[in-house]
């Protein structure tokens, strides 16, 4: 019988491939919770459904660090169906209405459909409300969904060789990576808090409240972040291939520039290529866990990525295995944050 | 001392008792950020019915009844105290103030229309010109608020100041099978929730939150959520029923709830995504009951819920509502079996109610 592959591409492809929108982690929070079992020292899922797992104990001159991937992603949910058997939706997160038209869904209860779209006035904007999903239903009473049912885009993995592409490189990507770490990493004095966090999208609920629950002393966020290298793109000192991005700002917080600079220290005695980052739109985990009880320093590790939000997401591989190494190389020593 | 009623056979109705209460709450002048009158119904009511009563720093008012089961699920109920209404920003002279809107009033809501300032429910009309003076171009104009003036009328009343709030002047009306009303939101959940203490089953500590400043962005209930701290968190509510039909043969997909179909029970708004294990054991307990329910559809708007299930380490929570025709105007409409049937929803769901639907459903 042939060993298991558990290789970090072969995690990124089951991981990607899950559906997960915002509020219905519950299937991929199993597949994490099954690709990190025999790693960790505790588990929990919390009350809102954030995977907790917890490896090491602290010891003397080590440090409470919570570490965080949302598992959640950008989907779809249905307003009403109507006497034809066409369901409305409304977007969970931040969905494009150019990345909708021709797109493939799949709901949690295992239904898939298309997206179609109303008949547009010439130079009419399409709003997200022109559009609608085809389950191949005649009739309302045909359909296998209803009000609230909830489906993530449909995309296959794509390998291109140096990039990798998926439709849910956010955050799946992160989650990946913080799988990985988590398995490699030897906690030394540091008590690890390893945490797969749901509602991301819709507002960072999840990370909220976990690290309310988990109290650490130090947070990082791992998340995606865009790119200003694709022809006429946003103006941003990002790209593809060029390491992990140390984030310095994003619009939802100010990166510790203690943390900053405890990633830049690492990155460099591992002589691992690095970018810094300033986000001028978007938010992660970083916010969740920096302004809970009072206060944490809090930073975030960022992977390039491109066409975000879209249901072709780019990474670069050696992004990612450097993104990993930067992780274990930070959490498996003693920290000082001077 | 009034009987708490622990009975597991709750029939709520709308007798003569039961809508003098809810005349008084939705008449009462009560927007966000003066909460007084409605505070001064609520603790008066629930004196005999709780273990514990407190104004909060902000001035929700924070109720405790305790169960006597042994195993007891500590359930918070939130329903809002405050509504949308205006606040005197100038007194211009001889009777005529400027205001702005408190919440979200729809501009075209305003003008015509008589209003009541203050505590002491000074009567006033927000006026325009007459239609004998316009040209057919200004009646195509929206007036803004800054043009707008409340008119308490020449010899204007010294009780009235700036900073004092103010509401559209409707009375409660009963019409036949529905009630109209300026402030059934939310004087319906709070309503509700008084009726849920006076009649809480043993099997719960319910957390009665009456909250503040709710329209200006779930203010009140972030803080009484973290002090009661609890392990389920639901909203009461009023939502739209945009039901009327539509006349350009399309169907209505945009309805947002109906009248008359029964509580809306909420899966997702701006602020919550409702936790599927409660929206789970509410649709049960419906149909158990044979309670007539809908989902609101998934959009906009917000309840308390949205900040109470983000408070501490995160707090399960869902929302329900009453629907409602024409909310944030002069008048609201809502059917009375609508009402009833939310309480007794909650009611009997709390009946249902065993810890052990906290256990993580990883199949749906």
């Amino acid at each position: 019988m042939a060993k298991k592959d558990n290789s970090l591409w072969t995690i990124l492809q089951t991981l990607v491939e899950t559906p997960g929108p915002s509020g219905s982690e519950h299937v991929i929070r199993e597949k994490i919770k099954a690709e990190i079992q025999g790693h960790t020292d505790e588990v929990n899922t919390d009350a809102l459904g954030n995977l907790i797992a917890r490896k090491g104990t602290l010891k003397e001159g080590g440090r409470r660090i919570m570490i965080s991937a949302h598992m959640d992603e950008i989907g779809l949910m249905v307003t009403h169906v109507d006497d034809n058997g066409f369901a409305r939706f409304l977007p969970i997160g931040g969905v494009s209405p150019l990345t909708c038209l021709g797109g493939r869904v799949l709901f949690m209860n295992g239904t898939q459909g298309v997206i179609g779209m109303e008949r547009l006035e010439k130079d009419e904007h399409p709003e997200l409300s022109k559009y609608f999903i085809d389950t191949g239903a005649t009739s309302k009473a045909d359909s296998k969904v209803g009000v609230g049912d909830v489906c993530g885009f449909e995309r296959p993995f794509l390998d291109l060789g140096k990039r990798l592409v998926a439709k849910s490189m956010d955050d799946r990507v992160a989650a990946a990576i913080v799988v990985e770490a988590l398995k490699e990493v030897k906690p030394g004095v540091n008590e690890l808090y390893f945490v797969f966090s749901v509602q991301e999208e819709v507002g960072i609920r999840g990370a909220i409240t976990a690290a309310y629950g988990v109290d650490p002393e130090i947070g990082l966020a791992v998340d995606v972040t865009r790119t200003g290298d694709t022809p006429m793109g946003i103006k941003m000192a990002v790209a593809l291939g060029n390491g992990p991005a140390i984030k310095i700002r994003d619009s939802s917080f100010i990166a510790d520039p203690r943390v900053v600079k405890w990633m830049v220290d690492e990155a460099k005695a591992q002589k691992l290529p690095y970018q810094m980052e300033v986000l001028e739109a978007g938010g992660t985990d970083g916010m969740g866990i920096q302004r809970t009880h009072a206060g944490v320093p809090a930073g975030c590790l960022s992977i390039p990525c491109r066409y975000i939000h879209s249901p072709s997401e780019m990474v670069d591989r050696d992004d990612v295995e450097n993104s990993v190494k930067l992780l274990v190389g930070l959490l498996g020593k003693p920290v000082s944050l001077g | 001392m009034a009987k708490h009623d622990n009975s597991t056979k709750f029939n709520p109705q709308m007798g003569d008792a039961e809508l003098a209460l809810l005349t008084r709450l939705c008449n009462a002048v009560s927007v966000s950020g003066d909460e007084q009158e409605v505070r001064a119904i609520v603790t008066e009511e629930l004196r005999d019915f709780a273990d514990f009563t407190k104004v909060d720093a902000m001035g929700n008012v924070l109720v405790r009844r305790e169960g006597t089961a042994e195993s007891r699920v500590r359930v918070m109920i939130a329903a809002h105290m405050d509504e949308v209404g205006f606040m005197i920003v100038k007194d211009e002279g001889d009777g005529v103030l400027e205001f702005r809107v408190i919440g979200g009033v729809d501009p075209r809501q305003l003008v015509g229309k008589p209003v009541t300032i203050g505590r002491d429910h000074v009567p006033g009309v927000i006026g325009a010109k007459a239609i004998h003076l316009t040209t057919p171009e200004e009646r195509k104009q929206v007036l803004k608020v800054d043009q707008l003036r409340i008119d308490i009328g020449p010899g204007s009343d010294p009780k009235v100041k700036v900073g004092d709030r103010g509401t559209f002047a409707t009375k409660l009306a009963v019409l036949g099978p529905s009630i109209r009303s300026k402030a059934l939101d939310n004087r319906l959940g709070v309503f509700n929730l008084i009726q849920l203490v006076k009649h809480a089953p043993e099997n719960v500590d319910l957390l009665a939150a009456f909250t503040v400043q709710e329209e200006l962005g779930l203010r009140g209930a972030k803080i009484a959520a973290f002090a009661f701290d609890p392990e389920i968190g639901i909203a009461m509510d009023s939502t739209p029923a945009n039901d009327l039909p539509h006349y350009d043969g399309f169907e209505n997909t945009s309805h947002n709830t109906k009248l008359g179909d029964g509580p809306a029970i909420y899966i997702m708004d701006r602020g919550t995504i409702g936790d599927q294990r409660l929206i789970k054991w509410l649709i049960e307990s419906a149909e158990a009951e044979k309670i007539p329910w809908q989902f609101r559809q998934p959009g906009m708007g917000g309840t308390d819920a949205g900040e109470i299930h983000k408070t501490r380490a995160g707090v399960p929570s869902v929302s329900v509502s009453v629907p409602q025709r024409y909310l944030h105007s002069a008048a609201g409409l809502i059917r009375i079996e609508d009402e009833l049937n939310t309480l007794k929803l909650i009611h009997s769901a709390l009946i249902r109610l065993d810890k052990s639907i906290l256990n993580h459903q990883e199949k749906k």
